[in-house]
């Protein structure tokens, strides 16, 4: 059974939320070590009264998920599948303030509501009034990759024609501020050109959300076929994960040759890039490299936004030059494969092919 | 397509005792769970009964070991995936491909709202030891890696059904041949965060919560952990007592009413259970026993009785809600009854619902008062819905049935 792409929506730094092809002028603002969504109208897509309410990432969630519906040309969805890490943390983060400099006294219900981390979920089947099954994934840097497997479990059941999935997460001022702590951001200025390059610790936070109807049917709006997906949980070394991604290729029938575009997770941490080096070095020497954190941030669903690009590749047939971070793109674009890892413990591979 | 999937062992942590054994010994003895909170420091201590695991973190830690600063959430979660793991007598879990799919709704929140106290007053203080598992991920994984698994390992978060949407994950990774076993099911602590939140939405009784009760009033938070052990056809028969049952249907369906409440008749609630139904190739009237959700709030108990009503009459099955026990775990629950669904169908037990005075003005049963044993049950529902609008309802069946 092939399983394919048939509407993306994404909204991200770049001005991404629109149809169509990858946006010609990309110059995400980095804010120190901080890329935020440039948000789109929202009105489009969702009623002004109920906009107020909504803190970003719902509304971001929603958004992408119209989009892509709308490039599907699909109503209503066989079941609606997201993966976030920090869920709504904005709301979160409103509650637990509230609650502890109120005492736990006159705390008022809205932003609890919402801090679960199936709201997102939850908005978009009341929005489309959709009773169909409905599941979040919450598993750091896996839960884009977990909703995405449930996906194709789901779809090769074959009871289902079209499932809504994606995945979401928002960066607020309390987790920039609490996870710059721990270092894991540059400490010096840096802008979306030099960030790959880096030699110093840490990279940029990102933030977005991505969402894809995916189906079994090569529909008019079908653009790439998603040809398989693993992951692999804290593997031990680069050569470990060298042999992993060897083996998924075997699985799949595909020799390294044929892989035409490789993109990585690169996100300018020197230490966390040495995995994509190797790869690259010893599977791919030949291969043009495309990467995209720099245009989106890290944050542990980004490879979301890596699944959105490389679907842009696929239709356009192009690689955009702001993506290509090595080699030359080749004159027919195949064959894609995304590896990304998240602070080293989740890795994942995705094989992308056009149709 | 596939294996089918079994139950090959099961354990649970949660307020009416610290493993299965110990909690079905309290559906016999009719010992509920609810008291004054001795663990959680909260203002609202005295306003609302909750139903604590009776142990400290240290405690818990030692029984887990692990340290007894991580999150209690995480500490549940060991005890009671080991004990499900243990009563498989599978042996070493290094020789199989094993998955760890875990729920929870809180993650480390427990730790998070001690830190961010002190964050709060100044963004460089508070220890960041406190905040470095707040992800719901990051209780899975302190687990996964104390047991030694590596082979699938995530997490579900929705809401109230999140244990039950980790067991139908679990089984259809069995049935694509990802993995062999499956530890499936989910944890919650009690936290000041979720108390409160469930305060402001004023659903929490002031006294022992009476589920499926006309005088009901709200819903006692509770906590634990529960996970049971899909094992695929093969590995069945080398179990230590055999399978204690099959996984035979499962359904997930949204309610798509409102982000919190229940439609008035229940349409996800029913959904769920049809198409669990449906999966099993049940008819209604086989089902022996349902583990209802019932909270104890008008909402979802008006809202799941009159789906029942629907999907089942006449042929009413037993029901019972062992939340009116244990309160309601959160993302645990749906783990926690999975255990206990199973373990009605092997060993027979129907639980009761404490508390239960007067039958419910919205429909024509009423749920069991008292546990029994030796029941011929073949087919067991277990329901769990929540916020979201998400709804799940499980079907385990008697292995020898078609």
């Amino acid at each position: 059974m092939n399983i394919y792409i048939q509407g993306t929506g994404c909204v991200s730094p770049l001005e991404t939320a629109a149809e169509g092809p990858f946006p010609v002028v990309v110059n995400p603002s980095y804010e120190g070590a901080r890329l935020k969504v440039s948000d789109p109208d929202y009105k489009q897509w969702i009623d002004i009264k109920q906009i107020r309410r909504m803190s970003r990432i719902i509304k971001m969630g929603v958004a992408a998920a119209k989009l892509s519906l709308a490039e599907a040309s699909v109503e209503m969805p066989d079941a609606i599948i997201t993966g976030t890490a920090y869920g709504c943390l904005d709301d979160t983060g409103v509650f637990l303030t509230k609650m502890i400099s109120q005492n736990e006294e006159m705390l008022t219900p809205t932003s609890f509501i919402q801090s679960t981390h199936n709201t997102v979920a939850g908005q978009i089947a009341l929005m489309l009034n959709c009773h169909a099954y409905n599941n979040t994934f919450v598993h750091k840097g896996f839960s884009f990759e977990s909703a995405l497997l449930d996906s194709i479990m789901i779809l090769k059941e074959g009871n289902s024609r079209h499932i809504l999935m994606g995945a979401m997460d928002e960066l607020t001022n309390h987790s920039f501020n609490i996870i710059s702590r721990f270092n894991r951001f540059k400490k010096e200025p840096v802008t979306h050109t030099e960030l790959l390059q880096s030699t110093t610790h840490g990279t940029v936070a990102g933030e977005g959300a991505a969402c894809f109807v995916l189906g079994t049917e090569k529909s008019d709006s079908a653009m790439a076929r998603l040809t398989g997906l693993t992951t692999s949980y804290k593997p031990g070394s680069t050569a470990e994960i060298a042999a992993d991604i060897i083996a998924f290729l075997a699985v799949h029938e595909i020799a390294q040759e044929d892989i035409d575009l490789l993109i990585t997770g690169r996100n300018g941490d020197v230490e966390g890039d040495t995995w994509y080096d190797h790869v690259e070095r010893t599977l791919f020497p030949n291969q043009a490299v495309g990467c995209f954190k720099h245009l989106c941030g890290e944050y542990p669903t980004a490879a979301s936004f890596g699944m959105w690009a490389g679907c842009k590749v696929l239709s356009s047939g192009q690689v955009p030059a702001d993506v290509l971070f090595k080699g030359k793109a080749p004159e027919k674009i195949k064959k894609i494969l995304i590896y990304n890892h998240y602070k080293e413990t989740h890795h994942s591979l995705i094989l992308l092919t056009g149709c | 397509m596939g294996s089918d999937v079994w139950i090959g062992g099961g354990g649970v942590i949660c307020g009416i005792g610290d493993n299965l054994p110990e909690c079905i010994d309290a559906f016999r003895r009719m010992s509920t769970g609810a008291g004054v909170m001795e663990n959680l420091s909260s203002a609202l201590r005295s306003s609302f009964p909750v139903v604590e695991v009776k142990a400290d973190n240290f405690t818990l830690a030692a029984r887990a070991g692990l340290p007894s600063h991580i999150s209690r959430t995480a500490l549940l979660s060991l005890i009671a995936a080991r004990e499900a793991w243990e009563s498989t007598g599978l042996g070493d879990i290094r020789n199989y491909r094993v998955g760890f799919v875990s729920a929870n709704t809180v993650g480390g929140m427990d730790k998070t709202e001690d830190f961010f106290a002190e964050y709060m007053k100044d963004p460089q203080q508070g220890h960041l030891h406190q905040v470095v598992n707040h992800e719901c991920g990051s209780i899975t994984e302190l687990v996964a890696d104390a047991l030694g698994i590596r082979h699938h390992v995530t997490t579900i978060s929705t809401a109230c059904s999140s244990g039950a949407n980790a067991l139908m994950y679990g089984s259809r990774l069995i049935r694509n041949n990802m993995v062999d076993v499956v530890i499936a099911g989910g944890t919650d602590a009690l936290t000041r965060f979720t108390l409160n939140g469930f305060n402001t939405l004023m659903i929490l009784d002031t006294e022992s919560s009476r589920p499926f009760d006309d005088t009901r009033k709200g819903l006692n938070l509770g906590e634990g952990a529960g996970y049971v052990v899909l094992v695929k056809d093969e590995l069945s028969e080398v179990l230590r007592r055999g399978p204690w049952c099959r996984l035979s249907g499962f359904a997930n369906a949204n309610d798509a009413y409102h982000q919190t409440a229940s439609s008035p008749d229940g349409t996800g609630n029913y959904l769920a259970m049809k198409g669990a139904l449906e999966m099993s190739g049940l008819k209604p009237e086989q089902i022996d026993y349902i583990n209802l959700h019932g909270t104890g709030t008008q909402n979802n108990d008006s809202a799941e009785g009159l789906a029942i009503d629907r999907l089942f009459a006449p042929h009413y099955p037993q029901v019972s809600s062992t939340k009116s026990f244990t309160g309601h775990t959160l993302g645990a629950s749906g783990g926690i009854e999975a255990v206990f669904s199973a373990m009605a169908v092997r060993e027979g037990y129907i639980y009761p619902n404490a508390n239960f005075t007067t039958r419910m003005k919205e429909v024509p049963f009423s749920p069991v008062t008292g546990f029994s044993e030796g029941n011929k049950i073949q087919h067991v529902m277990s329901n769990s819905f929540g916020f979201g609008g998400n709804c799940s309802s499980l079907i385990f069946s008697m292995s020898t049935e078609g």
